[in-house]
């Protein structure tokens, strides 16, 4: 079942466009990760899908329904988590966490008291004197205290240390559990790689990458470290080979995934005293299309 | 030592460089104003008959309270611009350095860029006394511009000596300014807090000031701007206050820095306690968080407004009693059949109370987009509030807030003026006088309403339709302004009670254009893109 769905979304502002006719889906019980460098429009389609802008082109539908026009009624089953998060300076972080919990239309609950104390947040200070971390929690806090269907998160975890990132994660994962559905944009690829069903890439306001993580490795290279009883001949030559380094008997390099088994085939024929092999990372396969990028612009 | 002032030229310039446009707007729109009004006072009154007879209106405490004492006796062009401009410019001269210094120095450390440059080899001291330097170098050009400026006039009774003592006034007073407002930035741990007091020790110096004239010549000694009116440019030439204010800021200059080399980073001396853990039930929705995060300055706003309105009742008393023994005078402003002459002063006090109490609904308003600007509107609009209510929120507050500030100031000078008079007013009378001035506040609400709905970046051409209406009023009959000028502003279209008749149509009129333009405003506001 879709509970977000985005269709041909084009946002300009001025002559700059923004988003050029993105699509995306977000499943029922299922975190979607939304990955791109910096300036690429993460945080437009996010405020798109909050209703805070309206899109020049497509649409935005949140539970069937149009996430600009209905936005109350969207916003009563989805919380949102800011990467940068702005309060009140002179209210307590106990106070903006009420506040918000109200907002939404919901009541205090037990899970209130538990999140603070998970995240070990003071809640009587004032957020004038909380740093960025704590700020962040407080929205954690707030927005997984409430019962909402759909959690966008954007950047959650920028301030957080690895201990309270966990807790983050767990909280995640506990919400998935319960059959509700994620949309994280972060630039923790670590992060999103552990916790997300499917990712969306997006460059220059368009999507350029999406599935599941298993689908996007078929795409990249598969990285090799081997040494063998006899020099290895004609590997050059294979199809789907690339960037060969020699280091005394070790050699290192990158495959295909789809042109694997030929590969091994080959080299199986030299006796194999050592195979390392690193499946494609994330990171990998982020840092391949955001270079891709840069060498186009010219950098 | 040395070093806790390294690279405070460089961070001066950086600072004049950042705010050119607004330092030059400032410079250039003061010393248009003090150089156009005696220009216009030569046009208006160019007889000393003339200009007698003004200076005749002007001998009451009233006015006295409001302008400070004058050279009434050798009433020249000259000396009518010194009593009537230099301690009001002066005021907006000490306001622009409230406004600067705090921009400069709380404001630049709350946002945390002060954080930025402090990491830097950058001595601690030295941003602090880049922005007094600014502010000195600022005040000093503007003594020097109006100074010759007044002069290249070529009026008469206006010497070179009176116009460089009449620039230098401003000047001080705007050095002084800023030294109240750099002491206050390292008390308090707000930009808001450091702005709200500074504008509080100008208004109460402004305040002492005016009973002190009026009742109590010791008084005035305490306050700053009684100093001002006590340099008389074009007749007595006193320069000995100059030195006075001028010596008051070295040492607060002084102060400033002492207490900022042994303050931390970000802190301030007034420091907030613990808060609460749980919010109150009040707090859990928009108009409540609304109201709180405006508590403080609402509740200084509306002591405020009570003390002016407790003020300006006060001389009421000394107007009666001063009238009751003047009997010339009493003939020349019977203007108005069946009115006694300290009613006739009521519709001026009240345009001026009216327009106060317009500044803080506007702010209350207005806060609504700066709320936007940095990002927390996000926090109502992400979750189950809609733009609408959202917008309702800060704008019922807003009437209900300029609505208390009416009324309180009214109150204030009903209850002043009946202690010292005694032919006491009417209760009904004063307030009725003040409350008609509703529907023209709630039409300055609408169009600060229509700004942010429509074209948020220009909410502050509000500021610029309430000055413009202060100044059409205020001096309106003084500059003899034609009439559609007033009317260009909806404080010209209500009555001036009590001497004229109560009509029910421009209430009417007023009221409606009020509710079509907020409607427009909320319209507007949903259908727009939220900044951030």
């Amino acid at each position: 079942m879709t509970v977000l769905k985005v269709t041909n979304l084009t946002k300009q502002f001025g002559k700059f466009k923004a988003l050029n006719g993105i699509n995306l889906e977000v499943n029922k019980g299922e975190v979607f990760g939304f990955i791109g460098p910096n300036g690429a429009g993460k945080s437009t389609a996010i405020r798109i899908l909050l209703g805070m802008l309206q899109a020049t082109n497509g649409h935005v539908t949140i539970f069937g329904k149009d996430a600009w026009q209905d936005a109350v009624e969207v916003h009563k089953r989805t919380a949102y988590v800011p990467g940068d998060v702005n309060l009140w300076p002179n209210l307590t972080g106990g106070e903006v966490i009420d506040l918000f919990i109200k907002l939404r239309g919901g009541e205090p609950n037990n899970r209130r008291a538990e999140l603070i104390e998970k995240f070990s947040l003071d809640p009587t200070k004032k957020c004038s004197t909380y740093s960025k971390g704590n700020r962040q929690k407080i929205a954690l806090i707030a927005a997984f205290s409430s019962d909402a269907d759909l959690y966008i998160l954007d950047e959650p975890t920028s301030g957080l240390d690895p201990l309270m990132e966990q807790v983050f994660q767990q909280c995640v994962v506990e919400a998935k559990k319960e059959g509700k559905s994620i949309l994280l944009s972060s630039h923790i690829l670590s992060e999103v790689e552990r916790l997300c069903d499917r990712v969306g890439i997006i460059r220059h306001g368009e999507i350029i990458e999406s599935g599941s993580l298993q689908e996007l490795r078929h795409l990249t290279r598969t990285q090799m470290i081997i040494e063998t009883k006899q020099p290895i001949t004609g590997l050059t030559e294979l199809d789907g080979v690339h960037d060969i380094e020699t280091n005394h008997q070790e050699l290192k390099f990158d495959v295909d995934t789809e042109k694997l088994d030929q590969v091994i085939k080959h080299i199986s024929a030299y006796g194999i005293n050592k195979l390392e092999s690193a499946p494609p990372t994330l990171e990998d396969l982020f840092m391949r299309h955001y270079q891709v990028t840069s060498n186009k612009v010219g950098g | 030592m040395k070093t806790w002032f390294a690279k405070t030229g460089m961070l001066s310039s950086f600072i004049i460089r950042r705010d050119r446009l607004r330092i030059a707007l400032w410079m250039i729109g003061i010393t248009f104003f003090s150089i156009i009004v005696p220009i216009a006072f030569t046009g208006l009154y160019n007889s000393q008959a003339e200009r007698d007879s003004m200076a005749a209106t002007m001998m009451n405490p009233a006015m006295t309270a409001m302008v400070g004492p004058g050279d009434l006796n050798n009433y020249t062009v000259g000396a009518m611009t010194t009593h009537q401009m230099l301690l009001l410019t002066a005021v907006v001269v000490g306001l622009m350095s409230c406004l600067l210094v705090t921009r400069h120095t709380r404001a630049e450390e709350e946002d945390g860029r002060l954080e930025l440059i402090r990491a830097l080899p950058v001595g601690r001291l030295a941003h602090l006394n880049a922005s007094i330097y600014v502010l000195f170098t600022m005040n000093i050009g503007l003594s020097i511009m109006i100074g010759f400026g007044l002069f290249a006039l070529d009026i008469a009774s206006m010497d070179l000596e009176g116009s460089l003592l009449y620039g230098a006034t401003l000047g001080a007073t705007g050095i002084l300014f800023t030294c109240v407002t750099a002491v206050l930035s390292q008390l308090v741990e707000s930009s808001r807090a450091t702005l709200g007091l500074s504008i509080a020790v100008l208004l109460i110096s402004y305040l002492i000031r005016a009973i002190g004239d009026v009742s109590n010549e010791v008084l005035s000694w305490v306050s700053p701007l009684g100093w001002v009116t006590k340099t008389e440019p074009y007749s007595g030439n006193e320069w000995w206050p100059i030195t006075l204010l001028i010596g008051v800021s070295l040492i607060l200059v002084i102060i400033a820095n002492y207490l900022n080399a042994i303050r931390d980073l970000e802190a301030g001396f007034i420091s907030s306690k613990p808060g609460k853990k749980h919010a109150s039930p009040f707090l859990q929705s928009p108009i409540g968080l609304a109201l709180r995060l405006q508590r403080s300055g609402t509740v200084s706003w509306a002591i405020g407004m009570l003390v002016i309105g407790l003020s300006y009742g006060s001389v009421l008393g000394d107007l009666e009693s001063f009238f009751a023994g003047n009997d010339m005078l009493k003939q020349m402003l019977a203007m108005e059949e069946g009115y006694t002459l300290t009613e006739q002063f009521i519709p001026m006090l009240m345009v001026v109370i009216a327009i106060i109490a317009t500044i803080p609904p506007v702010m209350a308003v207005s806060k609504l987009y700066g709320e936007e600007k940095k990002g927390r509107v996000e926090h109502f609009l992400s979750r189950t509030v809609s733009r609408n209510k959202v917008m309702a929120s800060f704008f019922i507050l807003s009437m209900g807030n300029g609505f208390m500030m009416l009324s309180l100031a009214a109150v204030g000078l009903w209850i002043a003026a009946y202690t010292v008079m005694d032919q006491a007013f009417s209760f009904s009378m004063i307030y009725g006088a003040a409350i008609s001035y509703y529907p023209a506040i709630s039409v300055m609400l609408g169009v600060a309403l229509l700004l942010i709905g429509w074209f948020p970046k220009f909410i502050s051409v509000v500021w610029i339709y309430v000055f413009y209406s202060f100044v059409v009023l205020y001096f309106g009959g003084l500059f003899q302004f034609p009439e559609w000028i007033g009317k260009l502003s909806p404080y010209g279209y209500i009555p001036q009670l009590p001497i004229e008749e109560s009509h029910v149509i421009p209430y009417v009129s007023l009221s409606m254009v009020a509710i079509l333009i907020v409607i427009l405003g909320f319209k507007g506001y949903k259908k727009r893109d939220i900044q951030s």
